[in-house]
């Protein structure tokens, strides 16, 4: 764990289970974790072990059954209930998101699927617009930023993903199977390329993965296993 | 940043496609209201073209149109004599089935007299009759040429003018002849008949007999007197030109307009549920779009309006589509079609109740997406 002021992720003793009775399914149970500023952190482990679990609860879109998750400082859930009542509006200002599939909107150029995120959290269109190209810039796809998903390399779509999530310059940014669809040389670039973002925007960066080539890319890795953290 | 937009647009010929289908739907919803107003203009085409203020016919009916009506040939004497009455005309009404080249012909013939009220309103080729017997002035929509003859009965017409739009309720065109005409072609047997009827020691019987005496009043005078006037004798009935108008537009065209009713109505609920499935169809496809937008923090507000602004598009372009549609194919309809404005206005708000009621269950369907779904493999 990076020294150094409090966790950006707090993640403290938290249990899931689905169902009860004979047909409970405990997915997580009694996990711990944090993640710091400026710190990349991967989570591994086999189907079912719980890591999408981890992702949905940080990314507050799934409640814990018990435990405690604190956001940037903040208490997002404890006792049982979340303590905020705007989930998304959380996730606008604090997380973002990076996804196996890219999942930019097919409609949007790639512009306008970053300055979406901007425009969603209030900014003007001719600020969200040279904020989005800013980010292409930054990420190497500005010179296709009127092109549609449709029309970009597996590699860009990833690229401009990364640049939506970071947008709003989030604490927090969580990515799932990033360099899942991917090879070799484009998965090293996107690892880079969190890496360079955790660094310079001092944000706390979990990566779900089972790709062993970008293994040895994070200050940590975290195992689970049944629900644990081994 | 309009999603709605963007995604029409970056889908317009898929939405397009669905908004041209969507036109055919709501042109043929048109097109019933347009029926409907065409039976409706049809049928007061014919009680309007005397220009009269009252209908003279017989007691206790509402004839000619609603029912038969039959009145003594010298009714309309005694009517022209009523104070207040400038001018008064006979009328008789009978369908004639003929042959022309083109086919067979079902005409609604009209029997007036020359010079007195309730002849064609306009001629628009030709002229009006001049001769007292075997001419005929017919409508265009009969598909007869000024010049040709044509057989009424036992005798042979000259066609010597026409007019437009003059059909009956039933969308026969209207053929007009003199009284004298119109009486024989109704009332002379035929001549083994007539030869019979002779042998039986029976005399021809009169055919002096009209179906309805139509009069123009006085500007001075008001209508509602002269009619109360002629009411005071028991054999005949007046009506007015607005409770003919009523009769014809209340009690004649009553079962069509119900039934057309039905049949837009029908149509509008077919519509409402092919939109509803439209857009529940394309929100099932754009669930991962959802899932992440709610995910990356889009409010609600945000994809209700996706979809509903998408729906309302649909409706908006389906509607102008249909509304040019019927305009350039009303003209191509075996009967007349007539689209108004209110109408239109009327089907186009009913049109935005449609759109927003079928697209609440794509909303509820968003609404229920579960931003989870976005991290999905």
């Amino acid at each position: 764990m990076a020294n150094g002021p409090a966790p950006l992720i707090s993640f403290v003793d938290v249990s899931k289970h689905y169902g009860e009775g004979e047909t409970r399914v405990d997915a997580l149970r009694g996990v711990s974790f944090t993640v710091a500023a400026g710190e990349v952190v991967g989570l591994r482990g086999p189907s079912g072990s719980g890591k999408t679990t981890v992702l949905n609860i940080v990314g507050c879109i799934l409640a814990p059954s018990s435990g405690e998750l604190r956001l940037a400082g903040e208490p997002v859930f404890s006792e049982g209930r979340w303590r905020r009542s705007d989930l998304r509006g959380l996730r606008l200002a604090t997380i973002g998101f990076i996804f196996q599939f890219h999942n930019l909107l097919p409609f949007l150029t790639s512009t306008d699927n970053v300055a979406l995120v901007l425009r969603l959290a209030g900014e003007s269109a001719g600020t969200a617009k040279r904020r989005a190209h800013e980010l292409l810039a930054y990420l190497d796809v500005g010179h296709r930023r009127n092109a549609f998903p449709a029309q970009l390399s597996g590699g860009e779509a990833q690229r401009v993903a990364i640049a939506r999530a970071l947008a709003n310059r989030p604490r927090i940014i969580l990515a799932d199977e990033p360099t899942a669809a991917l090879d070799s040389q484009r998965a090293q670039v996107v690892m880079d390329l969190l890496r360079r973002v955790a660094v310079e925007q001092q944000a706390a960066i979990v990566v779900v993965t089972h790709d062993d080539k970008i293994v040895n890319r994070f200050d940590r890795v975290l195992e689970l296993r049944d629900g644990l953290l081994i | 940043m309009n999603l709605a937009i963007r995604d029409i647009r970056h889908n317009l010929g898929r939405f397009l496609l669905t908004c041209l289908g969507l036109s055919l739907l709501l042109a043929i919803v048109l097109s019933m209201l347009g029926i409907y107003r065409g039976l409706v203009a049809e049928s007061l085409t014919l009680a309007r073209a005397p220009a009269v203020d009252l209908w003279v016919v017989e007691t206790n009916t509402r004839g000619p149109f609603a029912e038969a009506s039959r009145l003594p040939g010298d009714v309309r004497e005694a009517v022209a004599r009523v104070a207040g009455v400038t001018e008064a005309g006979s009328l008789t009404f009978q369908s004639v089935e003929t042959e022309t080249t083109a086919g067979k012909l079902r005409l609604y013939v009209v029997g007036f007299e020359p010079g007195r009220p309730g002849g064609p309103a306009a001629i628009v080729e030709g002229r009006a009759i001049a001769q007292s017997r075997y001419e005929v002035v017919i409508d265009r929509s009969a598909g007869v040429a000024v010049g040709e003859r044509i057989r009424l009965g036992r005798r042979e017409f000259r066609v010597v003018g026409l007019t437009a739009r003059q059909v009956s309720s039933g969308g026969d065109p209207v053929a007009f002849i003199t009284l004298r005409d119109s009486q024989k072609l109704q009332f002379e047997l035929a001549p083994p008949a007539a030869r019979r009827e002779l042998a039986r020691g029976g005399s021809e019987a009169t055919s002096d007999i009209v179906n309805a005496v139509v009069a123009r009043v006085s500007p001075d005078v008001p209508v509602a007197a002269v009619a109360d006037g002629v009411r005071r004798w028991k054999h005949l009935a007046v009506l007015t030109q607005e409770e003919q108008e009523t009769v014809l537009s209340r009690s004649v065209i009553e079962r069509a307009r119900r039934q057309i009713g039905l049949f837009t109505s029908l149509l509008l609920i077919v519509s409402t549920v092919i939109i509803a499935l439209i857009v529940y169809t394309l929100t099932i496809d754009k669930t991962r779009e959802i899932a992440t937008l709610k995910l990356i923090g889009a409010p609600d507000r945000v994809i209700v309006g996706l979809i509903m602004q998408q729906a309302l598009a649909m409706g908006a372009i389906g509607f102008a589509f249909g509304v040019a549609f019927i305009l350039a194919a009303k003209d191509g309809f075996p009967r007349r079609v007539v689209v108004e404005s209110p109408d239109v206005l009327a089907l186009g708000a009913a049109v935005v109740l449609v759109c927003i009621l079928a697209s609440s269950l794509g909303v509820r369907l968003a609404l229920k997406v579960d931003p989870a779904t976005a991290l999905a493999g």
